[in-house]
């Protein structure tokens, strides 16, 4: 068992034939992902990486029986892209595109509502169950199968959480970026609940950030809902009030959404928090008895 | 993005949103022409910078003559006015606005913004203006009114009305506030605003509301869509590095420690500052150099950090997933020797091909720390700055 994702999960890519896209597309079918096709309207009926390209995304679930979806569309049109897949029954949408107009994004969530659709992102690196499915530019080869589920807003610091579980023997169910921005789909507390239902997943690592507060909801749910072990870490302690760190979500705003405040929370909450992200894997094999 | 106050108001008042009549100058003589436009025996001269705090710092003056509209331009034009809300050095003052006067008779406060817990636009009011939000919300949190805008229904009259009954309006007043608010979130969205806050919002002796400040905030990732917000960046209220960083797709932001980082990932770049923190030392900045850390990237980089005299070692921290460690490091080498760095350079590489980039960077003659792990790194970065 995994999460969301896995070795039969039949996927598209939107904004197929762009560079980024073909890139990361080439990268995701030497993992062994079910990639089936692509879409870029107007390029209908080509062949591109040895796949079908698609005008829309209706003809492409229609023609490949695809339920998940990359996208990799400019900003301006990301939020199209994203609702499209939806309409077209779509279930798990990943979005990589980073700097999506915040209202765009408003718009966005409003409208998945209407939508039994999962949306991981955007301004993520995507989601990987390894060995099975990587659908987003994370480099697969850090990654084992294995015990540990790994949630997090910041891409590196997920690689890095992602490298030390894989050297300490323990290896990841699926790993899911959520992304940096302030309005995003999946949220901490949805994915700490999928993995407390996984049985393949024994212990978890949240990396969170500055801004916002994800972190402090996530930790009032694990309190009560969650009794798998986790391991959490904040960036961006240092990080002056006001400043934009990097992700536009990263910005603590009237002295709320502080580092030392999330930790503050999680620690309550009973989670393992650590002072630096390098202690993350180390960490986790504690908590799971296998150093 | 900010706006200028001066900037927002226009803006306001195509909004149909009620602002003090006012003509931004750029001189002295400019101020006192905008004073005899204006009319009448009393003005405010207020400095245009992107903060706020700007009346106790000296920066809006009361003049009672043209000639003391004049000295008041004069004294703001060119000074860097230094408030609260900015750093120690200000921020260059190179407009003034000269506005006529109103009596207030009170003093309100009305924002909106982009709320991410609920995802919609928020609106928040108060009865006590021309005082710092963020201290009401601490002191007195059931003086603050809030609603939260449905994105298909739009802002509802009623939920304007609950906010002006809720702040003590009255009669005619209640209307007023309705197409004030209609306003801001028509603004909101046509502009793609990420934050509007008017503080304060004055009624005026004979009951009118006006807009005696206006701050605009606009979302960066929109600008493609406003030219005619685009135009009205002010890079001289900006840090100037920062605005080169943005230039070279970098994300950097300026800090006031010694120890310049260079990190790929925004989050891995804030844990790398932190780490300095932890093991004694200061940061110089937050810098992402994003996903590539080519060598373009990682000597432009070199250069705007090494730009702060204060930086007296750099601590590179990459984690090379898709793009290998040995191609950093050959990034990192020839970077090192383009822009011929002189202080010492602690470089922490983890991921594919660590080991191999970590060998090249020992046989590179050049004077580069390499560290495994990334305390390690932040370690000798802090020793490499003492």
């Amino acid at each position: 068992m995994s999460i969301l994702v896995d070795q039969h999960t039949r996927i598209i890519c939107q904004g197929f034939t762009g560079k980024q896209a073909t890139f990361h597309s080439q990268q995701c079918l030497d993992y062994g992902a079910q990639l089936v096709g692509g879409v870029t309207p107007g390029r209908g009926g080509q062949i591109h990486l040895g796949l079908p390209v698609f005008n829309t995304v209706r003809q492409a679930v229609q023609a490949t029986g695809a339920t998940a979806s990359m996208i990799y569309v400019p900003p301006p049109f990301a939020a199209d892209a994203i609702l499209e897949a939806a309409d077209a029954g779509i279930r798990t949408i990943v979005c990589i595109t980073e700097g999506i107009p915040v209202l765009h994004m408003l718009s966005v969530k409003a409208a998945l509502r209407a939508y039994d659709a999962v949306l991981i992102g955007p301004n993520c690196p995507g989601i990987i169950t390894p060995g099975e499915c990587k659908i987003g530019i994370m480099p697969g080869f850090i990654h084992r199968p294995g015990c540990v589920g790994v949630v997090s807003r910041s891409g590196t610091l997920t690689y890095e959480a992602v490298h030390q579980t894989t050297r300490a023997g323990l290896g990841q169910s699926t790993c899911i970026g959520i992304g940096g921005d302030p309005i995003h789909g999946l949220d901490f507390v949805d994915v700490l609940e999928m993995f407390q239902n996984d049985p393949q997943t024994e212990g978890i690592i949240m990396v969170g950030e500055i801004g916002g507060s994800a972190e402090e909801e996530a930790a009032d749910y694990i309190k009560i809902r969650v009794n798998k072990p986790v391991v959490g870490y904040i960036a961006g302690t240092t990080a002056p009030a006001g400043k934009r760190m990097g992700h536009a979500g990263a910005i603590v705003t009237g002295g709320r959404g502080t580092a030392a405040g999330k930790f503050a929370a999680l620690k309550s909450a009973g989670v393992e928090i650590v002072d630096s992200p390098s202690k993350m894997g180390r960490r986790m094999a504690e908590c799971l008895g296998r150093e | 993005m900010n706006l200028h106050e001066y900037q927002a108001k226009r803006l306001f008042a195509s909004y149909g949103i009620n602002v003090p009549r006012g003509i931004p100058a750029f001189s002295e003589q400019e101020a006192c022409e905008a004073a005899v436009a204006l009319g009448g025996e009393k003005w405010i001269v207020k400095a245009q910078i992107h903060a706020g705090g700007r009346g106790k710092a000296g920066g809006v003056k009361l003049a009672d003559s043209i000639e003391s509209v004049g000295k008041a331009a004069s004294i703001l034009l060119g000074m860097r006015l230094a408030t609260a809300q900015t750093s120690g050095q200000g921020l260059p003052v190179e407009a003034v606005l000269v506005e006529a006067v109103h009596p207030i008779a009170r003093e309100l406060y009305l924002s909106c913004l982009v709320d991410r817990a609920s995802e919609r636009i928020r609106f928040m009011a108060s009865s006590a203006g021309g005082m710092d939000i963020e201290e009401v919300a601490a002191v007195t949190p059931e003086k603050i009114l809030t609603c939260a805008v449905d994105p298909a229904a739009g802002l509802q009259p009623y939920q304007c009305r609950e906010i002006a009954f809720g702040i003590g309006l009255e009669g005619n007043q209640i209307n007023a506030l309705v197409r004030i608010m209609q306003g801001m979130y028509r603004l909101f969205l046509d502009k793609d605003a990420s934050q509007i806050e008017i503080n304060p919002l004055i009624l005026t002796g004979d009951g009118q509301l006006l807009a005696l400040d206006a701050k605009i905030n606009i979302d960066e990732s929109a600008l493609f869509a406003h030219a005619d917000i685009a135009e009205l960046r002010d890079p001289a209220q900006e840090d100037s590095k920062e605005r080169l960083a943005r230039q070279h797709g970098l994300n950097y932001v300026t800090l006031d420690g010694n120890i310049g980082c260079m990190v790929n990932g925004a989050g891995l770049a804030m844990a790398t500052m932190d780490l300095v923190k932890l093991h004694g030392g200061e940061p110089a900045n937050f810098l992402d150099v994003g996903g590539g850390a080519t060598q373009e990237k990682v000597a432009e980089a070199f250069k705007l950090i090494l730009s702060d005299d204060a930086v007296k070692a750099v601590l590179v921290n990459i984690f090379g997933g898709i793009v290998r460690c040995n191609l950093i490091a050959e990034g990192i080498i020839a970077a090192v020797k383009e822009v011929q760095v002189k202080v010492p350079v602690v470089v922490r590489l983890e991921g594919t091909n660590a080991a191999e980039g970590r060998q090249l960077l020992a046989q590179s003659g050049l004077a580069l720390i390499a560290a495994e792990d990334l305390d390690e790194a932040a370690k000798k970065a802090v020793e490499a700055s003492a």
